[in-house]
């Protein structure tokens, strides 16, 4: 641990806000190695300071040093969703300074001074929109107020331009970091103006990710990457299958392997620890485990056979019902009715399950990935049977979340390991123990009729869905709720023991597919227009006053701007488009794809996607979370499912679990975001839900086939 | 237990490990060479990608003892100060989202403008197989054109 040369005098505490560099380097170190990296930086961009000089941190988001230097908190986990950059963009922008000259670092966990510091449900920016503009524009008016006083005029006279307060009147000018003294004193503001969305410098501009540098050079910046004293590496052996535990071991081989030092066991895992990876893997195989079965071994095809009754069966309950749906297809010219199937997939976050776990006398070191802090601390804390204040948590950049992180299991899991192996432990999950380890986004199946009347008018609309472990896999507020008189939505829940939970824009990343695919399939038959059908569909909400919870003119917005960028209507020859709209995380986006099939042979050439999300706070993380969005949507619609056989996951790596590559992905992904300065909603998931549609409906104009099951890599 | 002589990254080594245990291992944990990521561990995603004479080799599944005096590259040691033209390009594109895959990324794009210096989209195609799970593949193609551009193969 680095620790400071000079000895610093008593700090120079003139205000509240004030803080000397020893307190705040100390503050920072507390946290652990997880800080290192914010340590090493900050102690580099605040090289020369005289210990007793003052820092400006009228909170706990900034820090300004007498040079100027101007270091940003980002408070949030970073899974790759880009809030390291965007959060620290929103103080840079109101404290007003040059983002070059800024130095970002993570925050370290604290709830008291960072509230909720989670990463899920596309919530950062949006949580904190109000609150990190807020930090930054306290600090500025200080700083504005400080060099008032010190020139004895009215702060009116006074504004702030990149880094420097200027006296309008005098042309005087005080760099930021001559204030810091000054500006520690003056009281903090209790109310403060915003800056004018148009003189913006930095939101709404592109910002190349932070880390960036640190990234293409390989540094040690995720959890996994973790090295310490004295620490183990651990690998952990798990259950073959759900359903079954662990009855006994035998580790009399593995401790034979050169490198392994410790064998134990918590709960229904054994833990090997070694002196390196490979050693431990070694270790690991060469156990002994025996295992019984504790509840059913369940297979897909149960899942799929027992989804197919459920949807036959009216729900006692509809989650929604407007008019009346039955009466509807009951006195219908003609009924259109399709099934749609979703299958299981797993997270599998490129860096694999891993935390970095030291517990001693009644107090745990943690470090490592997790997208909800807090419930990581509370949940250890619990297992370990110690209060939350004796587990100390650091926040590193994590490879990849998409949910799989919002479960704390491996932050516990290495805990308790660590405890109970009386030693520091470095706990990473193989892949295979990844696949079989996840609790997954649960399957489901749709069976969707539409009522078509004499006048060629779509009359009604009836879904019965069914879902793994989900009780709502048809979202009842979902448009076109709101857009056709009678209309229905019936869920059923298919329990079961295999985990299931939230996995990127959970349950609209499956049922956009299906009711995406529907609407092009009842346009096609009424011969309408898919982008003209969604429109009309949209003016019928508008006079049917029924309850609806999208808004009306920004889903045509995006809708309209779609078929606009695309050129909708026109094609290339032997090129097919397919369109696909949706509303989620309070964001609204319409996707276009462009496909040609030859020779059975699928080639996604393009897609537009129009999106609007409020101000867009970083167009270059922005647009780069929409691209990664639809790969990522296409790539599970097109090659990946999970499959159980007794209760085991078929698909164990990468062989059989296929992702997309590059050679599929579209050349071409072009995003515009409508123009806005409505606060900003979410943008790491709303991407992906609409593409699988996009695509299969372009497959549709493309060949005349309807894909109703994914992954549809199978079927063309 | 063996001792080997490696070359990695222009520097000698020697290490003291089972001679079954792959590179990679060797890299992470006795070299605390960490930019070489593990993803999988059977040569399916790329994570763990180095060069090896100037080659993309996967490294999770070589064996130590196969490396034998190859000159090794690690994503550490590609360029002195980060500024390979590939790395320029990277950073230029903004390619990273959680960054993981970056780095086996970057070495394949390496490693092919070594052999193609003005590769076609097929050509990028064919050679870069790594999995990236955030899906930047757009941003990989963009900035491999942009490093041949600056003379990627430098
Ligand atoms: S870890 Fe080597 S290819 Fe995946
Ligand atoms: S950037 Fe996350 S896996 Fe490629």
């Amino acid at each position: 641990m680095k620790t400071l040369t000079k000895q610093p005098t008593a700090p120079k505490q003139t205000g509240a806000s004030a803080i000397s560099r020893r307190n705040f380097l100390r503050v920072s170190a507390l946290t652990g190695g997880g800080m290192m990296l914010g340590f090493e930086m900050l102690a580099k961009a605040i090289p020369e300071v005289a210990a007793d000089e003052v820092l400006f941190t009228p909170n706990a988001y900034l820090v300004i040093d007498p040079k100027g230097i101007v270091t940003l908190m980002a408070p949030n986990p970073e899974i790759g969703q880009g809030v390291k950059t965007a959060l620290p963009m929103l103080l840079a922008e109101e404290l007003d300074v040059d983002w070059k000259k800024v130095v970002v670092t993570q925050a370290p966990f604290d709830a008291v001074k960072y509230g909720n510091q989670s990463a899920g449900g596309s919530g950062a920016v949006r949580s904190r929109w109000e609150s990190a503009r807020k930090a930054g524009a306290i600090a500025r008016h200080m700083l504005v107020a400080a060099a008032a006083q010190t020139w004895n005029v009215p702060v009116e006279e006074c504004y702030t331009e990149t880094g420097f307060v200027i006296h309008k009147p005098s042309g005087r000018k005080l760099n930021y970091g001559e204030l810091t003294e000054k500006a520690s004193a003056m009281p903090v503001p209790e109310k403060v103006t915003f800056k004018d969305p148009k003189d913006y410098k930095i939101i709404g501009k592109r910002i190349p990710n932070v880390d960036n540098k640190a990234i293409i050079t390989g540094k040690p910046l995720y959890g996994i990457d973790t090295r310490r004293e004295g620490m183990f590496f651990t690998l952990v052996a798990r259950p073959p299958a759900f359903g079954k535990k662990l009855k006994s071991y035998d580790d009399s081989e593995t401790l034979k392997v050169p490198g392994v030092k410790k064998v134990v066991r918590w709960d229904n895992v054994v833990a090997v620890l070694a002196t390196n990876t490979w050693a431990a893997w070694k270790g690991r195989d060469a156990l002994k485990l025996v295992y019984e079965d504790d509840s059913p071994l369940e297979s897909t095809a149960d899942h799929e056979a027992a989804f197919k009754k459920l949807i036959q069966h009216k729900a006692d309950k509809p989650a929604r019902e407007d008019g009346n749906a039955e009466q509807a297809l009951a006195g219908a010219k003609k009924v259109i009715e399709s099934v749609y199937e979703v299958p299981v997939v797993s997270h599998a976050p490129m860096e694999p399950i891993n935390f970095f776990a030291h517990y001693k006398d009644g107090s745990c070191e943690l470090y490592g990935p997790t997208q909800v802090p807090g419930r990581a601390r509370a949940d250890v804390a619990k297992a370990l049977g110690i209060p939350e204040d004796k587990v100390t948590l650091g926040l590193p950049r994590q490879g990849g979340g998409f949910g799989r992180k919002l479960r704390t299991d491996n932050a516990v899991e290495a805990a308790m390991i660590s405890k109970i192996a009386e030693a520091p432990i470095q706990m990473m999950w193989t892949r295979e123990d990844d696949m079989q380890g996840d609790f997954y986004r649960p399957s489901s199946m749709f069976r969707y009729r539409a009522a078509i009347d004499e006048n060629n008018e779509l009359t009604g609309w009836y879904v019965i869905a069914a879902g793994l472990n989900n009780g709502r896999p048809a979202i009842a507020e979902n448009f076109p709720a709101g857009s056709i008189s009678n209309f229905r939505v019936d869920n059923h829940n298919l329990s079961s023991n295999i985990p299931t939970g939230p996995w990127r824009a959970p349950t609209h990343n499956s049922v956009a597919f299906a009711e995406q695919c529907f609407i092009d399939e009842i346009a096609h038959e009424l011969k309408k227009d898919p982008v003209a059908f969604r429109l009309e569909l949209l003016e019928k909400a508008k006079s049917l006053g029924l309850k609806i919870n999208y808004n009306i003119p920004k889903f045509r917005g995006v809708i309209e701007k779609a078929a606009e960028m695309s050129n909708w209507g026109k094609n290339t020859p032997g090129r097919f488009k397919g369109f696909s709209a949706y509303f989620s995380f309070s964001t609204y986006v319409a996707e276009v794809a462009e496909v040609s099939v030859v020779n059975g042979k699928l080639k996604v050439h393009k897609v537009w996607a129009a999106v609007d999300c409020g101000q867009v706070v970083n167009l270059s993380g922005a647009e780069n979370q929409v691209e990664g969005a639809i790969i990522d949507g296409l790539g599970h619609a097109w090659h990946t499912k999970l499959t159980f056989d007794k209760g085991a996951v078929v698909e164990k790596n990468f062989q059989t679990y296929k992702f997309m590559r590059l050679q599929d992905a579209p050349p071409e992904i072009e995003v515009k975001f409508i123009e806005s300065h409505d606060s900003p909603t979410g943008l790491g998931e709303p991407g992906l839900p609409p593409i699988a549609a996009a695509v299969c409906n372009a497959i549709f104009a493309a060949t005349g086939k309807r894909i109703r099951k994914l992954p549809f890599g199978e079927e063309i | 237990m063996a001792s080997f002589q490696l070359n990695i990254n222009n520097k000698k080594v020697t290490v003291d490990v089972a001679p079954d245990t792959p590179l990679l291992w060797v890299l992470r944990d006795e070299l605390n060479l960490v930019g070489t990521k593990y993803g999988c561990g059977v040569a399916q995603c790329g994570a763990c990608t180095v060069l090896i004479n100037d080659r993309a080799v996967r490294s999770c599944t070589l064996p130590v003892s196969a490396v034998r005096d190859s000159k090794v590259v690690t994503i550490e040691g590609l360029s002195e100060n980060g500024d390979h033209p590939v790395q320029q390009a990277w950073e230029e594109v903004d390619v990273p989202q959680c960054g993981y895959c970056q780095g086996g990324q970057i070495l394949s794009a390496v490693a092919l403008l070594k052999q193609k210096p003005k590769p076609t989209d097929e050509d990028i195609d064919a050679a870069m197989t790594n999995i990236c799970r955030c899906g930047t593949y757009v941003r990989i193609r963009k900035a491999i054109h942009l490093a041949s551009e600056k003379g990627g193969n430098g």
